[in-house]
């Protein structure tokens, strides 16, 4: 029982999730359905996976603003590779190294060039929705095809012993984190620059490499919710991902992380994305008409930021 | 100082003498809600291509979707001398500045696709979305029989494409009494949206017959979602977009409701220069709307 207590003290997002999937439970009694809680984790998934990657990022106190194109230039460059015959073995890495480049790019300018994190992700955001454009031409690109294009597909639509695939990976993602974060001694750095970035520097940790590094993680994950996401419409949209960068810090932030840097968690974000996942499914259960979604969802998100700094006083 | 000065120079003849160049050929502005979807990627091109035919200098201007950029480039424009300005807007309540900048100078505006609330211009060319929604409706109702559950995946709140689509549609259903609207969603024109809306919806309702989505995208998102569910569900979408067209002509989709942008632009163009030479044009030009289907495809 005192695990138990720990576990909810420290995640106080948890109790809003649980207060929120009771309320749509008992409002909607489709959404207890199995093919409902699948889908709801799967339609998550996306989301989950790049909020643990600016999990990291907010951490040290930066932010990615870039993670909505990042998504769309690496799910384009899958989709035109699928498209144009190759195999997963080469589209997948590509894409994945892509990102991990992207992001990389931010993190030298936010290091060395000095630029505050919010004004580089802002520049690659906007500069990376453009080279989408340029690239696709302004249309969608069509996976469908090619020889590996069912296999592709897979990754968004397929199952694994009953669960579908994107979860699997957004489990093997939070896992992945969470020892990274909490585990390993690049996540003590994280969490210690967060706290306080000179005094980390006089210890010795390098800070640079460090925050090259999580905006590297960050492009990273962007580029897999990319290859998830395009492989899910089996077709890389020049708009997709435009406005994923709210949604990701939201989960961040309702899930407990601090935009100041040096408190937080990944199983926090994780329990963030739920909430916005399991908010976005229920606004369609109940057929909540257009205009009071966003209302609806603004609320919801306050009212857990507010519960969860309740326990907080500093 | 003479090294220095000479590229001055040479660049300030260069831009007179192509601005006084333009301006021989007369300009005609569009400024252009996105060129991030390929319905006003296709505008754009009709009205480059009329505009080419008629000896305009075409400018091209992309607002990307937002009203305080489309004012800025209509300020932008206007102070290029244009002869005309062809406005398709992002928000028909948030046009009206622009379109009052451009008449206080006494160029004529045109608006394309979408209306300028409250602003009086010199025509409006626009696909009839109420009537476009109403052939969807009555596609869907012939085709169950005037009996059935649909489902409506609604465009983005608030514009007037997703307003008079809806109009239409439910104005065709609701004529008949054995077709039932279980739900109502919005999915904001986006193909995942439509997925996962779609999704959810398939969730709640056990019998949906049909669905009518406000644009291709939506469509072919939830056609994803319908054939992972394996239920045998008739989608309607509107554009025909090139990927629309794909999936009717598959039969994964039943129709869908082309508008013709190209021609929208075309006419844009055209009704600009008549304006511009003084003739007089009708207020409101609507440009006619097709279904595609299977059958009109043809054989392929």
């Amino acid at each position: 029982m005192p695990l138990l207590l720990r576990i909810l003290s420290q995640n106080k997002s948890l109790i809003g999730l649980v207060i929120l999937i009771a309320a749509v439970s008992f409002a909607s009694p489709d959404f207890l359905a199995v093919g409902n809680l699948l889908n709801v984790l799967r339609q998550t998934s996306i989301n989950a996976v790049i909020a643990m990657g600016g999990t990291f990022v907010i951490l040290t106190a930066g932010i990615d603003l870039s993670v909505g194109s990042v998504l769309a230039l690496t799910g384009a460059f899958a989709a035109s590779l699928i498209a144009g015959g190759h195999g997963l073995a080469i589209a997948i890495p590509v894409a994945l190294l892509a990102g991990i480049v992207l992001g990389a790019l931010s993190g030298l300018v936010i290091t060395y060039g000095a630029v505050q994190p919010f004004i580089a992700t802002l520049v690659s955001m906007t500069v990376l929705r453009g080279a989408v454009l340029v690239y696709s031409n302004g249309t969608p690109i069509d996976a469908s095809g090619g020889p590996a294009s069912d296999a592709f597909g897979n990754i968004g639509e397929g199952y694994v012993l009953g669960v579908p695939i994107p979860v699997v990976i957004a489990a093997i993602v939070f896992v992945g984190c969470w020892i990274a974060l909490g585990q390993t001694r690049f996540g003590r750095h994280v969490y210690a620059i967060g706290g306080n970035e000179n005094v980390a520097r006089l210890s010795g940790i390098n800070v640079t490499l460090v925050k090259v590094s999580v905006y590297a993680v960050s492009g990273f994950l962007s580029a897999l919710a990319g290859i998830i996401l395009t492989a899910r419409l089996e077709s890389a949209q020049p708009t997709a991902g435009a406005g994923y960068e709210l949604d990701a810090i939201a989960a961040v932030v309702v899930g407990g992380t601090s935009l100041a840097g040096g408190i937080g968690s990944m199983s926090g974000t994780l329990i963030g994305a739920l909430i916005i996942g399991v908010l976005n499914n229920a606004l369609n259960l109940l057929d909540v008409s257009s205009y009071y979604q966003m209302i609806a969802k603004g609320c919801v998100i306050l009212l857990a930021v507010l519960a969860d700094r309740q326990g907080r006083t500093s | 100082m003479t090294r220095k000065a000479l590229p001055i120079v040479l660049a300030i003849a260069l831009f007179v003498v192509s601005t006084s160049m333009a301006q021989a050929a007369g300009k005609i502005a569009l400024v252009i809600s996105t060129l991030n979807n390929p319905f006003f990627v296709a505008l754009s091109d009709g009205a480059k291509a009329k505009a080419k035919e008629l000896g305009y200098d075409l400018i091209v201007l992309d607002s990307e979707n937002d009203p305080a950029r489309e004012l800025s480039n209509v300020e932008d424009v206007l102070d290029q001398n244009v002869k005309a300005l062809l406005l398709n807007p992002v928000d028909s309540d948030a046009a009206r500045a622009a379109v009052r900048a451009a008449t206080v100078q006494h160029v004529p505006v045109l608006t394309l696709d979408r209306t300028a609330k409250g602003a009086k211009v010199a025509s409006h060319i626009a696909s009839d979305n109420v009537a476009g929604g109403k052939m969807a409706g009555s596609l869907i109702v012939q085709q169950l029989n005037g009996k059935g559950n649909v489902v409506e995946l609604e465009g983005q709140p608030g514009t007037d494409a997703a307003r008079d689509r809806g109009q239409g549609f439910r104005q065709a259903i609701a004529a008949s009494p054995g077709i039932k609207l279980v739900a109502s969603q919005p999915a904001n024109f986006d193909r995942t949206q439509g997925l996962n809306v779609m999704e959810n919806l398939l969730q709640a309702h056990p019998n949906i017959d049909a669905v009518f989505a406000a644009n291709d995208e939506m469509a072919l998102g939830a056609i994803k979602a319908i054939q992972a569910s394996k239920r045998k569900i008739v989608v309607v979408g509107f554009d025909g977009t090139p990927d629309g067209i794909a999936a009717v002509k598959d039969g994964t989709m039943f129709a869908t409701i082309a508008q013709q942008p190209a021609l929208i632009g075309s006419l844009g163009v055209e009704t600009a220069d008549k304006v511009i030479k003084g003739q007089s044009v009708p207020s409101s030009i609507p440009v006619p709307l097709t279904a595609i289907d299977r059958k009109s495809l043809g054989p392929s």
